[in-house]
Order: C-alpha cells, then sequence, then structure tokens
C-alpha cells in the first residue's frame, strides 16, 4: 500500500489492512488508528498558479476545486447577507446599488481591487454581485458615482494587474496553508492601516447600508436578527460554491466561533465611514423611524409603558436637541460629534423620563403606585391609573420567562454546521470521523430527547414583547394615564415628583477608558436597575452601556444647573 | 477583544454543561438528553489543555442518561459504549471496565465476561504499558468471573456427589476455572489497594483446595503490610479464617486487635471482650473491660443486652474479688460526664424496663456500681424487679447495696 509510515511499536514498515479498514503493523500486530482514507487524498495545494494575463481565471483543480481570493469570500458573504435583509423586507436598492458600491470603494481604498498596482491580489469583476453599471445618477453620492467611473475608465480588470510575482509567495510556502490563494497574506496584512476586513465587519458595512437608506432597522435589531439565524453569519461558507474549498487559514477568517458585540460592529462601521471616505449621510429626519421620537414609541409600547410617557420623552428629547438633523445624521470622519446610537440613546431617554416622573429611588415609584392603587379602587370609570407596582408585576414575569428562554437558547446553540473545515489534509479524516460520531451522538440523544421538537426558527419580528389592550386581566399598560403622577402648575403639566438623582454627578471620559461612567449595580437602586434591565434584554446589550447613554442624555438634560451650583449634592431640585 | 460577556462558542457549552448537570441531578433524563444532544459538537473543538474534555464528559453524562432514562435499551447502551471506546484510546480500558460493571449490573455475565477477554487482548503501542493499572483491574474481574464460574461448577459438583453421581468433566472444568482464577486473583491483591472481594475469592479456592498456608500467607499480607490502605476487613477475614482453622485464642486475639484500633464499634468486638475477660493474663483483662466500654459508647449497641451483660459480667468480677478497681475508675472517668444522660436517664430506664428486661437487668448492675445505689436507673428497675418479685432483681439489689462503697470509691 502507500501508507509508508513507520510503525509506533516496531518501526517496522509493514502494513496490512484489517477488517475495520485499518492498518496493522505485521511485524509486531500493532493495530493503528489510522484508516484507509487518509493514504489516499493526494491533495494538492493550490499552488498551481495561473496568471490572468492567461485569462484562466477558476482553474479547476484535482480535487474540483479553484482558486479563490479571501475577498470573494467576503463578496459572497455580504450578498447572503444582503438577499437575507431584503427578504426581511429591506429595499432591494440596498443589495444592488449601495452596499455593492460600498464594497467596490471598500476594494479600491484598500488597495484590493479597482487600482492599478493592487497589493498581490485582483478580484474578478463583480459578477456575482447583480449590479449593474448604470448606477442611479443621484445627486447625493457624487463620490461613489465617480470612483465607479473612474475605475471603469481604467481599462478591462482582467487583464490589467500583474500580480503572478506576489501571489507565488503565498503558493510556495507550505507552512501557511490555506484554500484561498491569499489566506495567509490576508492575516498577515496591518489591521490598522487597511482596515482589514473580517466577519463582524461585514455587519457593519449592512448597518452602514441600512443606516443610508434610513432603513427601519436599528443595529441591535440586526444584530438580533443575525442570532436568531435569519441573516447569515455563522456558518455562511457553507453556501461558498463548491469549488470554493475552506480550509487552513481561511477558517480563521470565515469561521467566527462567538457572536459580534453592539460596540464591536458600531465603532467598526463608524471607522469604516471615515476610511470610504463618505459624505455626509442622508438627513435622518422626525419622520424617520430612527429619531428618537419615533424609537421612543417602538420601545414604549414594547416596554408596555403607557402612551402619555411619549408627550415627555418627546419634550427631553426637544429639550436637549437630540432631535435635531445635524445631531442624528452621521457625518463620517467628524471625530468632535459623538456617534449617535439610535436605538441606545431612545431607550435612555425613556429611562430618563422614567426619573423623571417616578424618581426610582426604590421608595417614591412605590408610594405614588399606592395613590394610584387607591384611586383605582375607588374610582373604577374614566380609565385606571398607572400604578408602577402592577406594571413592574406584569413586565417582570413576562421578562423573566423570555429572559429564561433566551438562556437556554444560548445553551443550546448548534455552532457547528454539515461542512467540514479542516486545518490541513493531515486531519482532514479525523475531521470527518469526528463529525461522524458528532452526527451518531445527536441522533442518538436527540430521540431521548422526548417530544421535544427543535422548534423552527421563529419568524422575524420587530417586537418582542407584545401587550395587547384586548386582554381583559389588565396586562396592557398602554391606555393607562399618567393623572396619578402629574398636577397642573401654572397651565403646565409637570411631575409630581419634585426631585432627581443624577446616576454620575461627573462623566468620564470616554477616550480614556472607554466609557462615560460606570455602572454597577449595587450602587443603584433596584427599580432602576430594573429598568435597565428591561431595555437589556430587548435590545441584547449589556445595561451599563444604556447607563453610559442615560448619563450622557442626564448631563445635557441639568447642563446648565451642572455647571451653576451643587457640585455635592448628587440631588437636584428642578 | 476585551468584550468578556461576548457569547461564545466556550460560554456558550459551559451554560449548556450546566444545564446538564441540573437536569441530571433532578433526574430529568429528556431534558438532560436534549441539551447533551446540543453539547456533543464540543468534540469538534481542541480542548487538549483542559484537564475534563468532552469526550470524557459525554462518555459520562452520555451513560448516566442511557442508563437511567426509560426509553434507552441496552442494545443502544452497548452501541454508545463502543462509540466511547473509539473516542479515546488513553481511555479505552476504562471505558471497557466500566461497560462491564454496567453489563454486570444488569445480569449480563456473559457479555461482561467477553467483553473482558477482549479488553485484555487490546494492545495499543505505549498505551497498554500507561494503562496498565486499568488491564490488571480488567484482568482481576475475568478471574472473578471465573472464581463465579468455579463456584456453580462446584456446586453441581456437590449436588451431584450427594446423589451419588462423579462427573468427571464437571470436575475438569471447575479445576480450570479455578486456575484462572487464581492466576488473576492472585496478581492483583499483589498492589497495595481495597480488595476485599478479590480477597475473599482467593481465599476460598484456597482453602478447597487445601493450601492453607498460602491462604494465611495471603491475608496476613493484606492486613498488616503497611503499604495497603487500612482495612477493617482485611482483619475480619483473617479472624474469621484463623477461627476456621481452629487456631489458638491468643494468635485469634492478636488478628482483632487492630480492628478494636480502626473500629471500636465493630461486632466482632463482643467475641474479642468474651476472649480477653477469660484470659489469664492480666493485661488482656484490661485491655477486655477497654474494650466492651468503648463498644457502648456507641448508640448502635446501646440497646444491645450482650454488650451490657459481657460490660456487667467483667465489673461484677472486678467488684467481687475487690482486684482492678482502678480499673473500672480509668474507664470511667473520661465516661461519667455523659454515660449518666446517654445511658442511664430514668426515661431509659422506663423504656428499657417495658422493652427488654434482660437488658434493664445488665444495665442496672452497672448502674449501680459506677453510680451507687441511688442512682435513678438502678433505683427504678430495681423496685420494678422487685415488685414483680424476681429473683434475679432481688440479688441485684443486694448485690449493690453490698457493694456501694466501691461506688464512692470509683467516683471519688
Amino acid at each position: 500500500r502507500d501508507f509508508n509510515e513507520r510503525c509506533a511499536q516496531c518501526s517496522e514498515v509493514n502494513w496490512g489492512l484489517t477488517d475495520g479498514g485499518r492498518f496493522y503493523c505485521r511485524s509486531c500486530h500493532n493495530v493503528t488508528e489510522r484508516t484507509r482514507e487518509v493514504v489516499n487524498t493526494d491533495f494538492i495545494t493550490n499552488s498551481r498558479v495561473q496568471t490572468i494575463s492567461k485569462g484562466l481565471r477558476k482553474q479547476e483543480n484535482n480535487d474540483g476545486g479553484c482558486e479563490w481570493y479571501i475577498c470573494e469570500g467576503f463578496q459572497l458573504v455580504l450578498k447572503k447577507q444582503a438577499e437575507a435583509l431584503e427578504a426581511l423586507g429591506v429595499c432591494p436598492q440596498m443589495k444592488d446599488e449601495i452596499l455593492c458600491n460600498f464594497w467596490r470603494c471598500y476594494l479600491q481604498k484598500s488597495k484590493q481591487a479597482y487600482c492599478k498596482r493592487p497589493a498581490g491580489e485582483t478580484v474578478k469583476a463583480l459578477s456575482t454581485c447583480e449590479s449593474s453599471t448604470d448606477v442611479d445618477s443621484d445627486p447625493e453620492r457624487p463620490s461613489l458615482l465617480h470612483l465607479l467611473s473612474l475605475s471603469e475608465s481604467e481599462g478591462d480588470l482582467q487583464t490589467d494587474c500583474s500580480f503572478a510575482s506576489s501571489v507565488s509567495k503565498v503558493s510556495e510556502s507550505t507552512s501557511v496553508y490555506s484554500g484561498s490563494v491569499d489566506g495567509s497574506l490576508y492575516l498577515m496584512k496591518n489591521q490598522k492601516e487597511q482596515l482589514r476586513m473580517t466577519m463582524p465587519m461585514t455587519l457593519s458595512f449592512c448597518y452602514m447600508a441600512l443606516l443610508w437608506l434610513r432603513e427601519p432597522i436599528t443595529l441591535s435589531e440586526l444584530l438580533r436578527f443575525v442570532v436568531e439565524g435569519h441573516i447569515p453569519y455563522l456558518n455562511v461558507f457553507q453556501h461558498f460554491p463548491e469549488k470554493m474549498k475552506l480550509c487552513g487559514l481561511d477558517l480563521r477568517i470565515f469561521c467566527v466561533e462567538s457572536w459580534p458585540v453592539y460596540e464591536e460592529v458600531f465603532n467598526k462601521m463608524h471607522e469604516l465611514a471615515a476610511f470610504l471616505d463618505l459624505p455626509r449621510f442622508p438627513d435622518i429626519t422626525e419622520s424617520c423611524f430612527l429619531h428618537p421620537d419615533m424609537l421612543c414609541m417602538k420601545y414604549l409600547m414594547e416596554a408596555n409603558l403607557p402612551d402619555e410617557l411619549h408627550n415627555w420623552t418627546c419634550r427631553v428629547v426637544k429639550k436637549i436637541g437630540i432631535g435635531e438633523v445635524d445631531f442624528l445624521t452621521l457625518m463620517p470622519g467628524n471625530k468632535s460629534t459623538r456617534k449617535v446610537k439610535y436605538d441606545v440613546l431612545a431607550a435612555a431617554v425613556i429611562v430618563v423620563v422614567l426619573k423623571l416622573l417616578f424618581l426610582l429611588d426604590d421608595h417614591y415609584e412605590w408610594l405614588l403606585s399606592e395613590f394610584a392603587e387607591e384611586r383605582n379602587k375607588n374610582n373604577t370609570e374614566g380609565g385606571p391609573y398607572f400604578e408602577f407596582k402592577k406594571w413592574y408585576e406584569v413586565v417582570k414575569q413576562s421578562l423573566d420567562v423570555e429572559q429564561k428562554k433566551l438562556d437556554e437558547e444560548r445553551a443550546k446553540y448548534l455552532w457547528r454546521c454539515e461542512k467540514p473545515l479542516f486545518y490541513s489534509v493531515k486531519n482532514k479524516s479525523k475531521v470527518l470521523k469526528r463529525r461522524q460520531m458528532v452526527v451518531n451522538l445527536q441522533n442518538q440523544f436527540g430521540k431521548l430527547s422526548g417530544s421535544v421538537q427543535r422548534a423552527e426558527k421563529p419568524n422575524p419580528s420587530s417586537f418582542q414583547l407584545r401587550w395587547s389592550e384586548e386582554n381583559t386581566n389588565g396586562s396592557c399598560f398602554h391606555g393607562h394615564s399618567l393623572k396619578g403622577v402629574l398636577q397642573e402648575k401654572c397651565g403646565l403639566l409637570t411631575a409630581m415628583n419634585p426631585d432627581y438623582w443624577l446616576c454620575t454627578v461627573k462623566l468620564c471620559n470616554e477616550k480614556l477608558c472607554g466609557h462615560l461612567a460606570h455602572y454597577r449595580e449595587v450602587e443603584f437602586p433596584q427599580s432602576y436597575h430594573f429598568v435597565l434591565g428591561l431595555f437589556s434584554f430587548l435590545l441584547r446589550i449589556q445595561p451599563s452601556y444604556i447607563h453610559d447613554e442615560v448619563c450622557m442624555v442626564e448631563h445635557k438634560l441639568f447642563n446648565k444647573k451642572l455647571y451653576k451650583k451643587l457640585k455635592y449634592n448628587t440631588v437636584l431640585r428642578k | 477583544s476585551s468584550h468578556e460577556y461576548k457569547l461564545n462558542f466556550r460560554k456558550s457549552k459551559e451554560a449548556c454543561l450546566s444545564y446538564i448537570q441540573d437536569a441530571l441531578l433532578q433526574k430529568q433524563w429528556k431534558r438532560a438528553a436534549e441539551f447533551l444532544t446540543c453539547y456533543v459538537e464540543s468534540l469538534e473543538k481542541d480542548y487538549s489543555r483542559e484537564h475534563v474534555g468532552p469526550s470524557e464528559m459525554i462518555w459520562r453524562i452520555g451513560t448516566e442518561i442511557l442508563w437511567h432514562h426509560s426509553q434507552s435499551s441496552m442494545k443502544d447502551f452497548n452501541c454508545f459504549m463502543e462509540q466511547m471506546k473509539t473516542l479515546g484510546v488513553k481511555r479505552y480500558l476504562k471505558v471497557c471496565l466500566e461497560h462491564v460493571f454496567h453489563l454486570l449490573c444488569n445480569g449480563q455475565i456473559d457479555e461482561a465476561y467477553q467483553n473482558l477477554s477482549l479488553a485484555e487482548s487490546w494492545r495499543f503501542g505505549e498505551q497498554t504499558a500507561i494503562q496498565d493499572k486499568e488491564m490488571k483491574l480488567i484482568e482481576a474481574y475475568r478471574g472473578l468471573l471465573d472464581y463465579y464460574s468455579w463456584s456453580k461448577q462446584k456446586n453441581v459438583l456437590l449436588e451431584h456427589s450427594e446423589d451419588g453421581f462423579s462427573d468427571l468433566a464437571v470436575e475438569r472444568e471447575m479445576h480450570s476455572y479455578f486456575r484462572k482464577a487464581a492466576v488473576n486473583l492472585k496478581e492483583i491483591i499483589k498492589i497495595p489497594g481495597v480488595w476485599d472481594v478479590f480477597v475473599k475469592c482467593y481465599v476460598d479456592l484456597l482453602e478447597f483446595y487445601g493450601d492453607h498456608n498460602e491462604a494465611r500467607q495471603v491475608l496476613n499480607e493484606y492486613a498488616y503490610n503497611s503499604k495497603f490502605p487500612a482495612n477493617p476487613n482485611a482483619h475480619v477475614y483473617l479472624y474469621q479464617f484463623l477461627k476456621r482453622q481452629g487456631e489458638s485464642k491468643k494468635s485469634l486475639i492478636s488478628a482483632l486487635k487492630i480492628l478494636h484500633d480502626i473500629v471500636p464499634s465493630h461486632e466482632l468486638m463482643i467475641d474479642f471482650n468474651t476472649m480477653l475477660q477469660k484470659s489469664k493474663k492480666r493485661k488482656k483483662r484490661r485491655l477486655g473491660l477497654e474494650v466492651i466500654f468503648a463498644v457502648l459508647d456507641y448508640a448502635g449497641w446501646k440497646e444491645n443486652a450482650k454488650a451490657w451483660s459481657c460490660l456487667a459480667r467483667q465489673v461484677k468480677k472486678i467488684v467481687t474479688s475487690e482486684k482492678h478497681l482502678d480499673w473500672i475508675k480509668q474507664e470511667w472517668n473520661s465516661r461519667k460526664d455523659w454515660w449518666p444522660a446517654f445511658h442511664f436517664s430514668r426515661y431509659l430506664a422506663k423504656r428499657n424496663w417495658q422493652e427488654n428486661r434482660s437488658l434493664s437487668y445488665e444495665k442496672a448492675l452497672v448502674a449501680g456500681i459506677l453510680l451507687g445505689k441511688d442512682c435513678k436507673y438502678f433505683k427504678y428497675v430495681s423496685h420494678q424487679g422487685c415488685k414483680a418479685q424476681l429473683k434475679r432483681f432481688r440479688m441485684l439489689k443486694k448485690f449493690v447495696n453490698r457493694h456501694n462503697p466501691v461506688y464512692l470509691r470509683i467516683s471519688g
């Protein structure tokens, strides 16, 4: 046979095959774990590089593979993600124009394509992307159009560049093994200089495109859809065509083993926007979904809070100027303005309003609730007054149930997929064997799991918690009145609560420690923690993240008072 | 990234494991299976640096689930075990052994034997040497099963011989099992460890074939070799053997000495005390008193009339001879603070009298001597006894009254 290794026990090379297909040493009868498959794979690395000038683009290898470049892979990923978003209702423009153009721009800026001398590789003209050359002549985007026309005039992409020299460097070294042509080169690139593409960054691209189009999906929603499986991310490489073989270093690039985090995607997006030299994004106006007034309405509904609170959120938004177009619209590269997290901001505004009206110091809100309860008992006409206690109980119950479900789901994630991944041809058979065993075990224990079927992916929905006014048990608070906590003063409706406590007297320097404030649960009232927890669940982000934003809003709101007096008091009178 | 709360593969699987653990502890086998199904893909990830890897987790958890789950059959179980054997060569013999245990628990002796034989013939480079201990165990258990077969054949032979038959074939088989068993059992008991069942079986074999010397040597090694962990049973086996052999009281006593040290409340302590009491040597009689007092320190012996009668007899002898009262004083010294409430309360007096007259008699004697005729226990019981006109209780009263000054000397 072809197996030429020395026997571990007697160092002879005298192999036979057992019935089980295993090699055994004829001299000492030592049975090995090696099976026949190992020997037969005569895998040739992608070292046969044909220069583009010969026009042989997708060279077929012995095993049916072809040459492919990392950025092609990412392009496919983006395409899949865009298609998924389209299926969710995003306008087709996103995929066909916006995302496409962003991607091309990125390729050009990072010198991976569309330029005279790319750093080692080139990309086949975006045949996988269905864009046409006639881009909307939208006056709002002159620079992109310009870029495109520039690149097209540079001649035929396919024959222009000579990259054979740099590519051959990759192919000769057997230690840097990858299915793609430039896997190792890719990883060696300096991250900061050229903003190397990563899987989390694909979501930054998506978010950027969504923001450009002002689609009604927030970043937290986008990330939630990713985790719920509606947008390809984990194991998206299974959709690569058969010919694009993935192995070795490609795995480090395309295989993710963690869910991306809001901050990561958010920050990257801004870096990207600046890197691409994008102009000012389309305006976020009052009619936009992303405007705090709109988002507040949505979150108030989802949090089962009275609609009347919306007046208050609008007032706060107006007072601190966060509803202004210039504040909300993204201006890439402008380092002086704070980057706006629309969803977190809206949540923070609601929290501040709750603090304004209910104080949330673990005393006052319960007191107010008692008054409301008394009133509701004795006076059943004219609609119920909002009772904090009841709301708390109802929402907590639902939240606990949903949180428990979420925790279980997190523990039950299946990270692997059918497409086998192996670092090198040597462990291919081992990987396949393992996969087979995993599948067997899954079948065996799956049968014993009882009648619990793995539920089909639930349909994606914007609302995670739903409250219906039709429920007669009074568990929906949308229509409840805030009269119990308000009073009239000089013709204006103000809160009965005269006090307010600041989350922090002084904001941290975000550039130094990364946060505006540092949230520790024990230092704050339970009610506050509960409210943060509620939005933390809805947005799938850490409570401290929302807390930061709350601090920011508060400081804007009480700006004057903070500067004038009361350096030591943390309780202010309004 | 510095985001520690990021959900990644590792954390997800850790969480999964904790759900499995909860389910197992609550015997929710279906739920455990559900989560295990999600956990198994850990096999595809490299955990070589961890102390307990996923393959071991899956083996152990899967075994528990399959063993207890109502819908799991022995066939499923065996199939699973076979898979687990291929999963980790470093664990191969261990898995085999545990599989065998399960088969034995399920009464599948033949299958267990087959598995053991198969495991014995396993060779895998240097792993064979590394897993030497497990191999010895496997051989030992096969030896045990051989013993079991020998035992069956022996019974058949005995039956036949009773009926007047002589069966050469059975006899031959029996001897062959003996040889196989003896070889393996002998090997394992050489290694320091707790091998009660192997030792018992081996000694049984040796005795049957008349090799008493070897048996004695084995038992001595097992009991006295300091390399072996302290094991009360070792001394019990030795004692029982010596008794069977009709050895002298001296050697019987010496066999029980260490047992008294390790397990003062052992049931053989009664025999021990009985032998010691009768000894001519003063030291031995002293030890006897110590032994019986120690036995009654334990709650399990409180109501044991025999133990009390031993103590009573010895105390009576000492008091009557008026020699060695200091022995009683010494033993009583550390007990006088708590034995009265422990053994001689008025409540116990009533209860003992109602439930067990002999017990109350013996105890009353001891109480009367140790605590004097005015103690609650003695007063109550002797009064009841005299009321019931039982002769021995009258004798008892007389005895204690006569020797009351003794109490004063003991307690003083």
